[in-house]
């Protein structure tokens, strides 16, 4: 039973249909199914076959955030019963985002917010035109292992050094990782202004957030032997 | 009769006004200027939450009063640039932070020697009726990049400019440095050199700086250009016209805002609409689509009267090749068909982040090319061709009249060396390597027009202060002995 139950939520994600997702992610509730096995069996091979398919460009972008919608409905149904059970899901880590002040922009930064969601951070968006201190704010508040910040003007992109220099200043570095991107932005700009990684588009944001992490627990693990 | 391309009838154009102004009635446009927001109230337009709901007869008042046409002058004072009615020109793209040496594989940052040699190079060449403000120059402080940018355009050109700023503040200096090249406030006004691009943010939304740099350029009389850039798909309906429809929702709320603060002052319904690459995220300035977007939006600010102005002749290769000579090709003949008045974005590369000398010699060819096209087929003559059959036959060959000699270069348009009409193939001789020839041949041959030594004082005092509190050292791209004269 559960396997194909998996198999729908699996093709739910990949169809985009959020109200199938949480339809069948409450069903699971009432067939007593961990939900951290829905989630990690059902729903994140969904995910993980519309990044493949993205990648190989035979699917889209917006097969790309509809799926990611369709994981957030699940993961609205299925959270609030992992808290109501006492249990936790293992997260890749915790992100705050923003476009940062100035900038209205909100297309790039909220696809980066899907698919980090999508790939099992916890993401808090701040949404667009976010004064600089707020980064370092709330990074604290939610314990961020990363910041990402996009900015699509280039003078807007001069915020993202202010806001590397408030995380310096709140004390936060380096274990708050950085990563930004955005139109203007390069490689070249992420490493002038110290930030520690640069994502072209959503899906190399979501690698290079995996990296951040890996590199980071590698670092711990060399610290703690 | 002169071709015009046509992608909208009548009854679609009022459609699409119709439809733009229902999303103004019922989801209006969110301006997220307090003072901006402040004055539409007070000017009886419905506000609420940051949110201006804007009813047909607001938006039919603003738009009795837009002037429909309007020139930008040279520094001579001769009107250069005629906005309103069919007339088409064009300007280099602009604001890309990138160059691409001829040869080399990678871009580099543009730097202002950068922007100098193409400012030189545009004034050379006559399809240009106007430069912009090109490049963000890496070696110029980033809180005055665009004051910078305006100050070596101004220092080497005697053409309009298409410009912009990138915040309030460094507007006002921007304004502060025309007025000191114009000598003063009231010639800025009655001979505008420049125009300032002002972009919303789809969809529906006005920035901050946006509206304020509205309201400041209609105070001043100088100016503005709409830059709506609705993106089929992400930040638009993915239909074309329904893209077309947000275009104008926000076009006529930027009149609204503008208009609202100083009746009558001049105002472009421009824009750089794209669409959306569903499988790069990128939005690609070379696309067929995105040519017709700005062709679709063109017309429906004709239908108002209006001054006009399309993105168009970018090219979404990163190299000088068949993609861009293609994509940018295409573009130009849409352009000049069209009859947008300004068409902003030869010279570009790579979705408009890099600029390319040799391609804009390249572009200025299929400009050239597509102003011909424009002009269509010359039929005026009492004769077409029997009177000229009548004297060949007499004289023994078309070559020997003197109606060969004379019409020859108005009936055809004799490209540069660029374009390769050789009979013989030239061992080695590439696209590049002709373009880059011919840019070194306009740059040599380029000459400084002349700027009296008062205004090139003004203008740098004008620059000096911000420049220094920006730590800039030194004039970059102005040469010292230009600077001490």
């Amino acid at each position: 039973m559960s396997t194909e139950t998996f198999a729908a939520m699996r093709q739910s994600v990949i169809d985009g249909a959020s109200s199938v997702s949480s339809a069948l992610a409450r069903q699971s509730i009432e067939l007593g199914i961990d939900p951290i096995r829905a989630i990690e069996q059902g729903y994140i091979p969904g995910v993980n076959h519309v990044g493949e398919q993205f990648a190989k460009r035979t699917m889209f972008f917006p097969d790309l955030v509809m799926a990611g919608e369709a994981m957030k409905a699940a993961l609205n149904v299925l959270e609030p019963e992992l808290e109501r059970r006492g249990e936790k899901r293992q997260m890749l880590g915790t992100v705050v985002i923003g476009t940062v002040k100035g900038d209205i922009h909100e297309i790039g930064k909220s696809l980066v917010a899907i698919m980090l969601t999508a790939a099992g951070f916890k993401v808090y968006d701040l949404g667009v035109d976010v004064p600089y201190d707020k980064f370092a704010a709330r990074a604290q508040e939610v314990n961020a292992d990363i910041v990402g910040m996009s900015a699509l003007l280039t003078t807007t992109m001069q915020g993202q050094r202010k806001v590397i220099e408030s995380l310096d200043r709140a004390g936060l570095r380096p274990q708050v990782k950085v990563l930004v991107g955005g139109a203007p932005v390069t490689r070249q700009w992420a490493h002038e202004i110290g930030a520690d990684g640069y994502g072209a588009n959503a899906v190399e944001a979501v690698a290079v957030a995996k990296s951040l992490m890996a590199s980071r627990a590698a670092a711990d693990a060399g610290t703690a032997s | 009769m002169k071709p015009r391309l046509q992608l909208l009838d009548k009854a679609t154009i009022a459609r699409i006004l119709d439809e733009a102004l229902q999303l103004l009635q019922v989801h209006g446009v969110k301006v997220r200027a307090p003072e901006v927001v402040e004055a539409l109230a007070s000017a009886g337009v419905q506000v609420s939450d940051g949110v201006a709901k804007l009813s047909a007869r607001v938006v039919e008042r603003a738009l009795e009063s837009v002037p429909g046409k309007f020139c930008l002058y040279d520094r001579a004072g001769n009107p250069a640039v005629h906005y309103g009615g069919d007339a088409v020109h064009f300007d280099p793209g602009s604001s890309c932070l990138n160059i691409l040496d001829a040869g080399a594989d990678q871009p580099q940052l543009a730097q202002a020697a950068d922007l100098v040699r193409l400012v030189q190079l545009t004034e050379t060449l006559p399809q240009f009726a106007a430069q912009s403000t090109a490049m963000t120059c890496d070696d110029a402080p980033k809180e005055i990049g665009d004051i910078y940018r305006l100050l070596l355009v101004l220092w080497y050109s005697q053409k309009p400019v298409v410009t912009g700023a990138f915040s309030a503040e460094t507007l006002r200096v921007m304004l502060e440095l025309l007025r000191a090249e114009s000598v003063g406030q009231e010639a800025l006004r009655r001979h505008p050199r420049a125009v300032f691009d002002v972009c919303p943010s789809p969809p529906l939304n006005w920035g901050e700086f946006g509206a304020i740099n509205l309201v400041d350029l209609a105070r001043a009389w100088v100016p503005a250009e709409l830059i709506s850039m609705p993106l089929a798909g992400a930040a638009a309906p993915v239909t074309l016209a329904g893209s077309v429809v947000q275009h104008a929702a926000e076009s006529l709320s930027g009149i609204v805002i503008h208009q609202a603060a100083q009746p009558g002052a001049p105002i472009v319904w421009g824009g750089a609409p794209a669409i959306f690459d569903m499988r790069t995220g990128i939005t690609p300035m070379g696309a067929i689509e995105t040519a017709m977007l700005n062709a679709a939006c063109g017309e429906v600010g004709k239908s108002l009267g209006l001054p006009t102005h399309g993105y168009l002749i970018g090219s979404d290769s990163k190299a000088l090749d068949a993609q861009a000579g293609m994509e940018s090709g295409m573009a130009a003949v849409v352009g000049a068909l069209s009859g947008i008045n300004m068409v902003s974005g030869a010279g570009m590369l790579e979705t408009l982040a890099c600029h390319s000398l040799e391609k804009l010699v390249l572009d200025s060819e299929s400009i050239a090319s597509a102003q011909r096209l424009a002009r269509g087929v010359n039929a005026e003559s009492s004769s077409l061709a029997v009177e000229m059959f009548a004297e060949s036959f007499a004289k023994g060959g078309f070559l020997k009249l003197e109606s060969t000699r004379q019409l020859f270069q108005s009936e055809q348009y004799l490209p540069s060396q660029v374009i390769d009409r050789e009979p013989l193939r030239v061992p080695g001789e590439t696209l590049v390597s002709r373009a880059h020839a011919r840019v070194e041949e306009l740059l040599t041959s380029y000459q400084r027009p002349p700027l009296d030594q008062a205004a090139e004082g003004r203008m740098l005092a004008v620059v000096a202060e911000h420049a220094h509190a920006a730590g800039l050292e030194g004039w970059p791209g102005i040469t010292t002995v230009e600077v001490t004269k």
